[in-house]
This record gives structure tokens, sequence and C-alpha cells, in this order.
């Protein structure tokens, strides 16, 4: 199994990695989920040896690949453009991994073969990769990493150049290869959808640090931080104040705290408000969120309704503009940031 | 009413569809061309073709053409190979690594290749020739009588300065495509476990093909025309088909052999360029993106930095040593002038460069040395005003290209195939009799000039003409500037860097020119590089120090000549 030992590297004079730490266990994916430029590629080229840390390790098994060159890693990498050999055809790409290994000739035929039937390009092996399109080169990519057998695959916002509904196709089969190849995988990518699709777990890469780890399920209910709140779009991130009754103040209302632990009067506080679940009262009910209605967006199942205050929610029903709005918030919508 | 086309080219040029308005701009550049190209190649046809005087040729003279022919082969094959052997490991040297002072070893690999061949081969004589650096040192060191290491007449020496002209030919061509080559691709092989010799052997040079059989031809071609290197160098044993067709031609009066020969090397030279166009147009079928990460980075480990550690040491020891040894040993005196006897003041001394002015009665023109260089001057001088004159309509034309400019455009370029020394032959057999008398007058030098520089002078022009944006154009009318006005405000400043730019390189050209000026020239008026020939292979310091100082001249005009050509040429200007 795969573990990253505090990471540290700048780039150009500028930290990019401050102590990135985590463990990617066989048969699971784990998916780094962050903003571009946060340093993603880079984590991957550094677990893949293509750039050496500043401080820390990248582990193996408990072994430290400090001294192992990359050819000898094992560790199978996914491009974002795919770097396929142009000057080679599908079938001789995909079999370029074996052929340096030195297999024989029928082992590497009938592989390239198994590897290619596995992405649905069966009879694509004597084609030129400069004639496929954007989702069979990515496919022919994917392939050729697999065949020689890595020990980790790596994916570096693989899907990122193709259009939505091919995405979709793409994460699908990926899937099941991951799981059918049983390889432990990273994917890197800044789309949380891929990364809630794909991930056994999600990890959240900001200023250089893993902010938050977890099931898609459990960052997706507790981001833990408001930048987490705000990348996600999980609600709205309020900022407030501790009142001496133990309840938070905000421009948007006053609500229970619903952080632990004690408090300070006066201590700043970061609530999240999640924008389902909201219901409309008669104006002046007591405990509801108000604010006149300034945009309302069709969302195919609900209407996102943005007030003038800034705060959005999902209501079933649309409001007209510059009505009143009294919005009665479901137990539990109100969740701690910090 | 007419209309004034808005589309693109000129405002001064209005076209009211194909005309004689359109003919006129290649008046002058066609009747050049027939004059001074076509009709001494039609000429050199008919006598190299002409039975009755190649049944005269006896049958030593066969043979010994065919051994120039063989040996042109032979010795074009040998430098490219010894070419592509240096140039590529430099090409990844300044492809792949960054390091202090790069730009200049960059820029002093490619200086030879604009240099006359006659510094060039002056530089080398002084360096490790009979009298050279090396030889005097080792000689004085060890008290031999006679220079131990041999260099002039010997094939290393043909080959040497071949490489160091056209190294830079592997370094540009090959090197653009490698520092263009998508890093990713490497890295994508080393995760598939290859290593570094796997990856450069299974990726990075099959990606190279192609440039490097582009540079490989180019290098072959320039190699296979080579003249004054084979004939200041090589010495009087070797004759490739050029210094062959100049034997030929100026010393053994054979001028059907010489024609025959010449119409041969036309001949490959076409098959080549040709080879070379068709390999250079191929497309590729690259579908890889620019890369967005640099293939640049330092040196690490001690593998890598032996290998730009001595990379430098080596390019820098080729290249610079024999620029140096040319002015060092223009004002160093290290042996007797001939004749002279009693002890010789040996150290450093300007009366090589005094000496240029003093007509002593042993020197071979009735003229001054220094005299020379006000011929060279003049000539080139003329060169420059008349492929200015000739060439600028016609860049203006081409920046506009119609149906008729699209078939003149690679007519334009035929000079270029024909060698120099092809071109001075056709002019021998041309004008050697009435009413075209002209081989006695000293201005036919400047039109053979005048042809070589043409088709540079215009490929220079022509982007620049091409590049003013018609908006401009039409925001100046707009606000009210007449046709006149517009192209002085508009145009001209643009052009007239570029103008500057072409006209340095005719002036570089001609002054340089030894091909053609060795049929041509009139011995009352010689040009520098034919000055310099003659007087590198006269014996006595005297001599000897005479050809130093003016090639030391010379290297410095046109040296000049070159950083103001660089300076002004246009950012992204083609190359090759």
């Amino acid at each position: 199994m795969l573990e990253v030992v505090d990471l540290w590297k700048s780039c150009e004079g500028q930290p990019l990695l401050n102590g990135v730490s985590f463990a990617a266990a066989a048969g699971e994916t784990v998916c780094l989920l962050g903003a571009s430029g946060s340093g993603k590629s880079t984590l991957l080229r550094l677990i893949a040896g293509l750039e050496t840390p500043e401080r820390g390790s990248v582990r193996w098994d408990g072994q430290d690949l400090a001294g192992v060159p990359v050819h000898r890693r094992g560790f199978g990498l996914v491009f974002q453009d795919y770097a396929l050999f142009p000057h080679l055809d599908v079938a001789a790409n995909v079999a370029f991994g074996l052929k340096v290994q030195g297999q024989a000739q029928t082992v590497v035929r009938e592989r390239v073969a198994e590897v290619l039937a596995q992405v649905n390009l069966g009879d694509f092996g004597s084609r030129r990769v400069t004639e496929l399109s954007g989702g069979e080169q990515q496919r022919v990519a994917l392939a050729r990493a697999l065949a020689p057998r890595p020990r980790l695959l790596m994916f570096d916002e693989p899907l990122g150049a193709l259009d939505r509904s091919l995405r979709e196709q793409l994460i699908g089969e990926l899937r099941q290869v991951l799981r059918l190849s049983r390889v432990p995988a990273v994917y890197v990518t800044h789309d949380q959808e891929e990364a809630f699709a794909l991930a056994d777990r999600v990890l959240l890469l900001h200023d250089g640090r893993i902010l938050r780890s977890g099931s898609p399920r459990q960052v997706w209910q507790e981001p833990g931080s408001d930048w987490a709140a705000r990348f996600l779009g999980a609600g709205n991130v309020v900022a407030g104040a501790r009142r001496p009754d133990g309840r938070v103040e905000t421009p948007a209302g006053v609500f229970a705290d619903p952080c632990g632990g004690t408090h300070v009067t006066g201590e700043p506080a970061c609530l999240l408000l999640r924008p389902g679940g909201a219901v409309r009262r008669p104006a002046g009910t007591p405990g509801c969120v108000t604010g006149r209605v300034a945009d309302v967006v069709f969302r195919r199942e609900d209407y996102r309704v943005t007030l003038d205050n800034g705060l959005y929610f999902f209501l079933t029903e649309a409001p007209r503009l510059g009505e009143e709005l009294a919005l009665e918030l479901p137990p539990g919508a109100v969740q701690c940031l910090s | 009413m007419e209309r004034e086309e808005e589309v693109d080219g000129s405002a001064l040029q209005r076209s009211v569809g194909p005309s004689i308005r359109h003919l006129v701009p290649w008046l002058g550049v066609s009747l050049f061309f027939a004059l001074f190209f076509f009709y001494p190649l039609v000429r050199i046809l008919r006598i190299g073709l002409d039975p009755a005087g190649l049944l005269q040729i006896d049958p030593a003279a066969w043979s010994v053409a065919r051994q120039a022919v063989g040996f042109t082969f032979y010795q074009a094959t040998l430098s490219t190979l010894l070419t592509l052997a240096l140039g590529l490991p430099a090409a990844f040297l300044f492809a792949r690594f960054e390091f202090r002072g790069k730009a200049l070893l960059r820029a002093l690999t490619a200086i030879p290749f604009m240099l006359p061949t006659v510094v060039v081969a002056a530089g080398f004589n002084a360096l490790l020739g009979p009298r050279g650096w090396v030889n005097l040192g080792l000689m004085s060191l060890f008290r031999l009588p006679g220079a131990p290491l041999p260099f002039v007449g010997t094939l290393g020496a043909i080959l040497l300065a071949h490489v160091f002209y056209n190294t830079t030919i592997v370094i540009r061509l090959v090197g653009n495509a490698l520092s263009q080559m998508d890093p990713r691709l490497e890295q994508a092989a080393r995760t598939l476990g290859a290593d570094p010799r796997q990856v450069l052997r299974r990726v990075t040079l099959p990606l190279l093909r192609s440039p490097l059989l582009a540079a490989a031809l180019l290098v072959f071609l320039f190699d296979f025309t080579s003249f004054g290197v084979i004939l200041l160098l090589g010495g009087p044993s070797y004759a490739t088909l050029e210094v062959e067709i100049y034997l030929q031609a100026v010393q053994l009066f054979n001028l059907p052999l010489a024609s025959l020969l010449s119409l041969l090397q036309l001949l490959c030279t076409l098959v080549f360029s040709v080879l070379y166009s068709r390999v250079v147009l191929r497309p590729g079928g690259r579908a890889a993106p620019r890369p967005a990460v640099s293939n640049l980075h330092r040196a690490t480990g001690l593998g890598e930095r032996l290998f730009v550690g001595g990379g430098i040491v080596l390019l820098l020891v080729l290249f610079v040593l024999p620029l140096l040894s040319l002015p060092l040993r223009s004002v160093t005196r290290l042996e007797a002038d001939r004749g002279q006897l009693g002890a010789v003041p040996y150290g450093l001394t300007a009366d090589y460069y005094r000496a240029l002015f003093v007509n002593s009665n042993q020197s071979i023109f009735y003229v001054p040395p220094f005299a020379a260089v006000g011929n060279s001057l003049a000539y080139a001088g003329i060169t420059v005003v008349l492929s200015l004159l000739l060439g600028f309509p016609a860049a203006v034309a081409l920046a506009k290209p119609g149906r008729l400019e699209r078939l003149l455009d690679p007519l334009l370029m035929l000079p270029l195939g024909a060698s120099a020394v092809t071109l001075g032959l056709g002019f021998i057999v041309s004008f050697n009799r009435p009413p075209l008398a002209l081989l006695a007058s000293p201005l036919l030098l400047p039109l053979a000039h005048t042809l070589i520089a043409l088709p540079f002078v215009i490929r220079s022009l022509q982007p620049a003409l091409a590049s003013v944006p018609e908006r401009l154009r039409q925001a100046a009318a707009a606000l009210g500037a007449g046709p006149r006005r517009v192209w002085w405000t508009v145009d001209w400043p643009i052009v007239a860097r570029a103008t500057l730019g072409a006209a340095v390189f005719a002036f570089t050209v001609s002054l340089g020119e030894f091909g053609a000026s060795s049929l041509v020239v009139r011995p009352e008026y010689p040009t520098l590089p034919v000055a310099i020939a003659r007087f590198l292979s006269q014996p006595g310091g005297l001599n000897y120090g005479q050809a130093m100082a003016m090639a030391t001249i010379l290297m410095a005009v046109c040296g000049a000549g070159i950083l103001l050509i660089e300076k002004l040429r246009l950012p992204g200007a083609g190359e090759f």
C-alpha cells in the first residue's frame, strides 16, 4: 500500500505543498480534490518519482522510495492530455510498458487484446492515435497504463478535456475497470462530480495541506471548514459572533450554536446554512431566515432562490421577484464550520 | 469608377484585375535574371552538351573529373556524419539544459555559418596551419625544424572546417524540435518502466527522425557545394566538383568539361533540394500539444554535469579558438619575412596592417593590398543598391501574391541552387565576346554578387512587407491621409527596418563572396577574399601576416554585419 508522509515542495520559491500525508490501501480509490494550481499534479509527480520532495517521503509497503528511479516504481500514470506516443499506433502504445519489460511477443499480444477489450476498444489496435477522438484517446491512455500490471494507478485530471456526457460515460467505465483490477488508485481532480463518483475516500487539498479526509458522504455532509464548504458549494457560509446566551448572531439571523465545546462571548463563529429542505412560513414567524427574493433559477427538480442578503435556498415552488420570504430551516441545516 | 481594393497589399498599388500594373514590379528582376542567370545557364548547357567539344577532352581529364565526383560525395558524407555526431549531442545540450552563458554559446555556434569561407580558412590556418599557433608553438617548444602537425592539405582540415560551419544547422533544426517536444511523452515512457536509454531509443529519437533527416540533407547539400574550404584548406591533392570546375575553367581553359561538370552539379543540387523540401513539408501528423511544462532544467548528478561541462568546453574550443587565432595572428610576428636576413623581432606588431597600404615589388598585385578592401566595399555598395532596386518591387508584389507571384516565387530561389562557381563560369562563357563583352569590365562582378544576394533580399523583405496590418492603413486613410502619406507613415517605419536588414545582408554576402569572384574578378581590381587567398599561399611572414590582417578586417566587418542583421530581424522571421 502507498503511504505519503509529510511531503513538502515549493515551486519557484513559492510554497506549494506544506506537509501532505495520506495513504491508499489495496483496492482503494483515493480522490484528491482541490482547486486548479493547488499542487495536485505536483503531488502525483512526486509519488511517481518525476520530482523529488524537499521534505518528507513516499513509501510503498513500508519501504522508502527515495532512491528508486521512476522506471522501477511500477506506478502507472494517466495524464490529462493523454500523452500518447504519436509515432506508434494504438496497439504499440498499449504494448509499450510490456515491451520495455522484455516480455515475449505472444504474451504482449494477448495482454494488449485483453486490456483493449476492458476499455471497449477491442478492434482499435492498428489505428493511429492521432485519428482518435478525445474519449478514445483517453481509453487508450488508460489501457496503456493498465497493461504492465502496475501496483498503483495515478490519474491526473484525465477527464478534464472531455465534454459532460462523455465524462459521465467514462466515469462509469472507470469505476468498473478500477473495481475489477483491484489496483489502488490515486485520482486527482478539481471536479467534485468525478471525485464523489469514483472515490472510496475523498481528500480536500487546500493551501498545500489535506484539510478534510473521509468518504464522499462524510465530506459532503460535514465539510469541516469554510473553504471546503465554499469549494464544494455545500451551502451558505455565514460568519458571526457568539452571544452571551450561547447563540450565534449573524447577518442572516440568530441561530443556536451547533458547535460543541465551550466558547467565549464575542468569539467569531462560522456557520454553514444548508440550502435544502427550507419551508416557507408566513411573514413574521419567529425563528425564520428572512429576506427579499433577488433571483430565481430553475434547477430541474426545484428552484434556487437567492435572497437580497446573499443567501440561497432550494424551494419546490418559485416565489416572485421582490417577494418577502420567511424560511424555516429543518433541523440539522445549520452546521458548524469553526 | 475604380474601387480601390482594400483587402491587402501596399496602398501604392491599385488592383484593377490582372493587368500590366502587375507586371511592372517584376520587370527589373525578370530582365536581370534573364540576362545574368538564364542566359549564362543556357550557354553552359550548350557548351557542356556539345558533342564536338566533349570529344576533344582527353581521357586523363575524364578520370580526373570522375575522381572529383567521387571525392565530392565521399567528403560530403563524412562531413555530414561528423556534423551530426557533434550536432546531435549539442542540440540536446541546448534543448534540455539550463546553464550560465547559454545564449552566448548558442550565438557563438551560429556565427561561422555566416562568415566568408576565406575567413574560416584563414582562421583555421592561423590556428592549425604550418605557420599557425599550434605548429609554431610546438616547433619552438621542442626545437623542431619543421611543422609537426599536418593540417592544410589533409582531409581532416576539410572535415573540421565543415563541422565548424554546419553544426549550427543541426543545433537549430533538431534543437527546436527537441525543445518543443512534449515532456510528458518521455515522462509517460518512464512511468511505463523505460530506463533513460530506452526512453531515448523508443520515444525521443523516433520523434526526431524528421528534423534529423532534414538537417542531414541540408548539411550534405552545403558540404557538397563547398568551394572555399576545399580550395584553401584541402590543398592541391583534393578536388571536389566545384574546385574541379574552377580549375578546368580558369587554369586549364577546358570550358566544355567545366560546363559539363557544372550541369552535373546543378542536377545533384536539384535532387537534394527536392528531397529536402519533401522531408520538411511532409505532414508530421503530430497531435501533441505545446508543452505547458518547460523541458529545461539545470544539470543534476555527475553524469549530467559531465555532459554539460564537457559539451560547453568542446564547443568553446571548436568555435572560439579558430576565430580568436585569426586577429591574434595578425598582430604577432612569429617568423621572418621572405628574403629577410638577420634577427627577427618576435612579438606584437602592427606592421602587417601598415604593410597593407604599401605596394612592394614582390606583391602579386600591382596595387597596394589595401586597395582590395576599397574594391570590396565599392562592390558591396553597388550590390546593395542594385539588389534593393530590383528586389524591393518584387517583394512588394509578393506581399500580395496573385497568380503571377505564385508562378514566379519558386523561380526566385533558383540562383541559390546553382553554386557560386557555376554562376561565375556562366559569366565567363557568356560575356567574353561582343555584343556582351562585359568580362573586361570591373562592373561585372557586382552583378554576380547581386544575383546571389537577390533571393536573400527578397526573402527578408517579403515578411516585413506582408506584415503591415491593413487595418492601420485603413485607419490612416480614414483620418484623411492620402495613399502616399499612408505609405510613408504606416508602411515605411515597419519596412525601413527590414530594408536596412536586407541591405546589410546584401552587403555582407557581397563582401565575403569567394566562389564567383575567383572566376570573374579582374586582377587589377581584386576583392578582399581573393586577395586573402592569394596572400595565404605566398611564403614569407609578411605575406602571411598581411593575409591575416586582411582576413581580420573582413571578419570584423562581416561580424558586425551579422550582429546588425540579428538585431534588425523581425521576431519570428523564418529560418530555413
